[in-house]
């Protein structure tokens, strides 16, 4: 068994953004990560983030991705195992991997949950057919991989990740047929939304799809209308002829290493489904057992990163190892996070965080 | 024989896609042909095979959904070995790639 200060599970923008401060504070780390690549899903983000320039604003996702890695150069403290899957967290802060084909276990002082989201799934018939992807699922496809998911298109949901995976699928030569959203409203930046309204694909909301059509994979898909009581308005049903059909309904925290060790947990919708209470200093209700990111509430990479930063300082300080300059960065990335919590997309987490902090009822 | 259909990106406004060397690998018996930087599904993506897997109780098509890993829905039967995760599975010359109808057999 190898033994560290700190293991970080996931090297994403918030797990990235933690091993920084620990190892500026002076602990080990070991970033655990099951890709070929850190980065998390910044590795396949061609848009320019928002935001202030303190966080990453106007610098596309990949490249982000490169500086966090570049930061963390010159630390001997550092130990970085990808291509490496957790499978095991338990209370003594042992961390069992599958890397190589090979079990191995790791045991910490202190641990970092960074695991993220994954994409959630619609019910509707036959959305099990071949040909339906996750929207995230097409952007690594195209731009990690240089594939494109099909010829023709419709994205279901018009968050910003339904606008922003659309505009990069024309960007690959992708048509996008539609983009449908179940919701009267768009769920997205303007910006985004007038940007596609703009290259000619329609914005259909209050519309929904009803089924996915094909034999052995998919062909079409058949949408409907809906009343204000989200029901299917009677012969407003339409066929859309397409090979591919990108889902983007919102993310769910990743929450089961934390629900194996015993974190207690709670439903909060704000935060997109099961997260971990936690306290000030983003420690769970295990002891030493920390996390941040979209693990902790689905938000952008922007606050993953701050709040990555954030709880890097926490750890070392609970180590008794607090990084010289704790109290002022603490101040500082306190800030940050407000700064992007305060626009009208950032009042969902305010009040999800809320809700976290009253306790483990469920919300 | 495989019909190959062109789904690679050619021209990108923000990214290049060099060519890179092939790799050669078997699907269902045939020889067919990836790049180096592709994992086992998106290899299959590009000549247009959409298909991984058959669910276990009703046979029905399963391809991939998540691309990262969390899935499952991409897992194939590579060189003997079920339940590969192929779509984080970086592609290597010779593998035998074969669709998953079952849990898996341990042999």
């Amino acid at each position: 068994m190898t033994y560290k200060d700190l293991i970080i599970i996931g090297g994403g923008p918030s797990g990235l953004c933690a091993a920084k401060t620990a190892l500026e504070a002076g602990i080990s780390v070991l970033i655990i990560d099951r890709s070929e690549k850190l980065g998390g899903q910044l590795v396949k983000q061609t848009h320019k983030f928002f935001g202030s320039k303190d966080q990453y604003a106007k610098t596309r996702g990949f490249d982000i991705a490169e500086k966090l890695v570049k930061d963390l150069k010159n630390y001997e403290n550092l130990q970085i195992l990808i291509n490496a899957t957790v499978v095991g967290l338990y209370k003594d802060k042992v961390v069992t991997v599958l890397n190589n084909e090979k079990y191995v276990r790791y045991q910490a002082k202190s641990i970092i949950v960074a695991t993220g989201a994954s994409e959630k799934f619609l019910a509707f018939e036959n959305n099990d057919l071949p040909g339906i992807y996750g929207a995230g699922a097409t952007q690594t496809l195209m731009n990690n991989y240089g594939v494109l998911p099909g010829k023709e298109v419709v994205m279901i949901g018009s968050g910003n990740i339904g606008l922003i995976v659309s505009y990069q699928l024309m960007q690959a030569g992708v048509k996008v047929k539609a983009i449908i959203e179940a919701s009267p409203t768009i769920g997205g930046y303007k910006v985004h939304a007038s940007k596609m309204t703009r290259l000619g694909v329609p914005i259909l909301t209050s519309t929904t799809v009803k089924k996915a059509i094909g034999e052995t994979e998919i062909k079409a898909i058949e949408i409907v209308s809906l009343d204000e009581k989200w029901q299917e308005l009677p012969n407003t049903s339409r066929i859309i002829e397409i090979d591919a059909l990108c889902i983007s309904v919102g993310l769910s925290p990743m929450h089961q290493l934390l629900s194996m060790v015993g974190a207690r947990m709670k439903f909060v919708f704000e935060l997109g489904g099961f997260v971990p209470i936690i306290d000030d200093n983003n420690q769970t209700t295990q002891d030493s057992i920390f996390v941040c990111g979209d693990a902790v509430g689905i938000e952008e990479a922007s606050s993953a990163m701050m709040e990555g930063y954030m709880t890097g300082l926490f750890v070392a300080k609970h180590l008794n190892h607090p990084h010289p300059n704790h109290e002022k960065l603490i101040q500082y990335y306190e800030e940050q996070l407000k700064l992007l919590r305060d626009g009208p997309f950032g009042e969902k987490t305010k009040v999800g965080l809320s809700k976290l902090k009253e306790g483990d009822t469920h919300a | 024989m495989i019909k190959v259909i062109a789904m690679r990106i050619e021209r990108h406004p923000i990214l290049d896609f060099p060519k890179k060397q092939a790799i050669f690998f078997m699907f269902e018996g045939e020889k067919v042909m990836g790049f180096h930087g592709d994992t086992i599904a998106s290899a299959l993506h590009a000549l247009g095979i959409k298909t991984l897997s058959y669910s276990i109780s009703k046979n029905r098509p399963r391809g991939f959904y998540c691309a990262i890993g969390n899935c499952a829905s991409c897992n194939m039967i590579v060189n003997g070995v079920p339940n590969v995760r192929t779509c984080i599975t970086s592609l290597e010359e010779n593998m035998i790639v074969e669709r998953q109808i079952n849990k898996g057999v341990i042999k």
